[in-house]
């Protein structure tokens, strides 16, 4: 990676998040670089989808700061994180779509509340993000009831990039889908992110997911990050539950099948 | 930052179109309605679009160029984009495949035709839904019955436990209604039997309508509200869980451990309930007849024993448990019913109330006539 690469476009410094009593994060410190995919791993109840849910505002920390974009998140006023908030997208588990919209729509409500766009311009732009993710073209006029689960991640994604934005944030892109349908979305992550110079932020469990398209790796053990770096790295770590979680025999798996496929290491990007 | 603007050229039957500023999605709204006038004007007519003064470049404002090219392109092969930097041509390739016109909303049909085919489809369904809830009935006095049977299948904490909850625990809201439902019967009774020198009658409206109609009433209003529909919340969560079907798979029979239960309490419960509504609602009757009017309390109590026969407080009473079945066994068939997603489960607990409201309407009424020709 080249040194331009390196700018920092999260950084979350000693972060703290607890629920009552119990402390999920301690002094967490985490760096996304700009132009990247970061995966973040680690086992169930460490808190990964905690840690997105801080950085994207959901979960205030009890201590810590969380900077996006070069700016302190939680100090701002609400009308700069409003303008913060533009600038990224996030794709939730489920997909989460709005139940009362039709696909089309779901994409096209972020851009009428921020953007104030005539309604055919929206149309246009919300049928380009529904083909770029891979749907159909007859899936815009249909309701979130009548999509599979691969098809409602895909509409989740497009109504997060709805706004066109810099971060991408995917939780758990991969889970539940069937392994043709994970890999395609591993490719289209891939893909989206090249042409569109976007910073992904992604939580997964999916092993294949994070060697099909991660340039580096977070894992998330003991209330902080014990590991960060390329997955080659970070799989050389003498940590336990990381040499579980790589050397076992769905760690190794991943690892053969994507060695076989690129075959010469110098397929990375 | 500066918004997108365009200037237009038209030289040697060549259109040139010159972008400058920002094309982002922002921006984009202000000038969209003359893009496609131009789109429209354009007509065969050669487009050059330059990009060279466009600073930032989104994938909307990557679109609207594609999407111009086309509507000329396809008049004139020459039309092209120019000028674009390396990473401007890279996004319009990359948006182009994807520039497709896509439906926002399902086609409308004929609105009126909408309207018969939905009237049909509501006669269909209520026809369906009152067989499978006589369906249901019959499973659960079948259910009933294996019980009597076999009374150690009874499963008696929960049976208390829906006692509590359905029955002990709705008396003080039951008690006030009744309770201010019997003074406001007082109050406009007396204001209007004034009228005929009768206040005296007072006693009769509030024994006769809060014994007879009200106390039962009431109680079955409130414990559809808050029971039934309890029961197809509680039975409908369970099937979106699939502890349902993990239950007969168990060989567990869902009507004898969930259903019967709950209409074994509420039968139980019900008549308590309608007593203690009764009690209440000639108490706060006696109360108005005693504070805004000149009706003292033993005069009432005396005057409520010598013209009230007791069987108006029987008729009250004998509804109860008719009612509690039928709001059980409602709120337990719909929650049955719910299918999938947590939307169902609101639509089957809206249902719930609404259906057994409208039976326990309709039976009181039936009721109503049967004492009627019966004289009791």
């Amino acid at each position: 990676m080249s040194g331009a690469d390196e700018e920092a476009i999260i950084e979350v410094e000693g972060l703290r998040t607890q629920f009552g009593d119990v402390v999920i994060h301690d002094n967490l410190d985490l760096r996304v670089r700009r132009n990247e995919i970061l995966g973040v791993v680690g086992g169930s109840g460490t808190g990964k989808s905690v840690l997105m849910r801080a950085i994207i505002g959901l979960k205030p920390p009890s201590a810590g700061t969380v900077r996006i974009f070069g700016e302190d998140f939680y100090a701002l006023s609400v009308r700069h994180q409003l303008a913060i908030e533009q600038r990224w997208g996030v794709m939730f588990q489920g997909g989460a779509l709005f139940s009362a919209m039709t696909v089309a729509q779901n994409v096209m409500a972020p851009m009428r509340e921020h953007l104030k766009l005539p309604d055919a311009l929206a149309a246009d732009m919300a049928a380009m993000k529904i083909s770029m993710v891979g749907l159909p073209a007859d899936a815009g006029a249909k309701f979130p009831s009548e999509l599979s689960g691969g098809m409602s991640k895909r509409a989740g994604l497009a109504r997060a990039l709805a706004l066109d934005p810099e971060i991408v944030f995917l939780d758990e892109p991969t889970a539940g889908l069937d392994p043709i349908g994970a890999e395609n979305f591993d490719r289209l992550i891939v893909s989206l992110k090249r042409s569109l110079g976007l910073t992904v932020f992604m939580v997964t469990h999916d092993l294949d997911t994070l060697h099909a398209t991660c340039d580096r790796v977070a894992v998330l053990a003991e209330k902080r990050v014990i590991a960060i770096g390329p997955l080659d790295e970070v799989r050389r770590s003498d940590h336990p539950w990381i040499k579980a979680y790589f050397a076992g025999p769905r760690g190794r798996a991943a690892l053969s099948a994507r060695d076989d496929g690129a075959g010469a290491p110098a397929e990375k990007v | 930052m500066q918004p997108a603007a365009y200037t237009i050229d038209l030289s040697e039957g060549i259109l040139r179109l010159k972008a400058t500023g920002d094309w982002q999605a922002r921006h984009l709204g202000a000038i969209d309605r003359d893009l496609r006038d131009l789109e429209d004007d354009a007509i065969g007519r050669e487009l050059i679009i330059d990009i060279s003064g466009v600073g930032r470049l989104d994938t909307a404002g990557a679109m609207v160029f594609e999407r111009l090219l086309r509507a000329c392109s396809r008049r004139t092969e020459a039309s092209k984009i120019v000028g674009g930097s390396k990473e401007h041509q890279a996004l319009i390739a990359h948006v182009a495949p994807h520039v497709l016109p896509c439906d926002v909303e399902p086609a409308r049909r004929n609105a009126a035709l909408l309207m018969v085919n939905r009237l049909g489809q509501g006669i269909v369904e209520g026809y369906h839904t009152a067989i499978e809830i006589l369906n249901f009935i019959g499973l659960t006095l079948a259910a009933f019955w294996r019980v009597v049977r076999e009374p150690q299948r009874l499963r008696l904490t929960s049976i208390f436990w829906h006692m509590e909850e359905a029955g002990i625990n709705a008396m003080p809201i039951i008690g006030l209604m009744s309770f201010m439902i019997g003074a406001v019967v007082a109050f406009m009774g007396a204001k209007i039997l004034r009228l005929f020198n009768a206040e005296v009658f007072t006693v009769e409206l509030v024994g006769i309508s809060v014994l007879r109609e009200f106390g039962v009433l009431l109680a079955a209003i409130l414990v559809a509200g808050r029971s039934g529909s309890a029961f197809t919340a509680a039975i409908g969560a369970m099937k979106i869980r699939e502890e349902i079907d993990a239950m007969r798979a168990l060989g567990l029979d869902p009507v004898e451990t969930l259903v019967l239960p709950r209409t074994i309490a509420l039968i139980l419960m019900m008549p308590v309930l309608t007593f203690m509504a009764s009690i209440l609602g000639v108490i706060g009757g006696g109360l108005v007849a005693a504070t805004a009017m000149e009706i003292s309390p033993a005069f009432f109590v005396g005057r409520l024993q010598e013209t009230i026969a007791l069987s108006n407080f029987w008729v009250g009473l004998i509804k109860a448990p008719f009612f509690a079945f039928v709001i059980a066994v409602i709120g337990c068939y719909q929650g049955m019913e719910v299918a999938g997603s947590s939307e169902s489960l609101g639509q089957r607990t809206t249902l719930s109330v609404v259906q057994s409201l409208f039976v326990v309407i309709i039976l009181d009424a039936f009721f109503a006539m049967f004492f009627l020709e019966i004289d009791f």
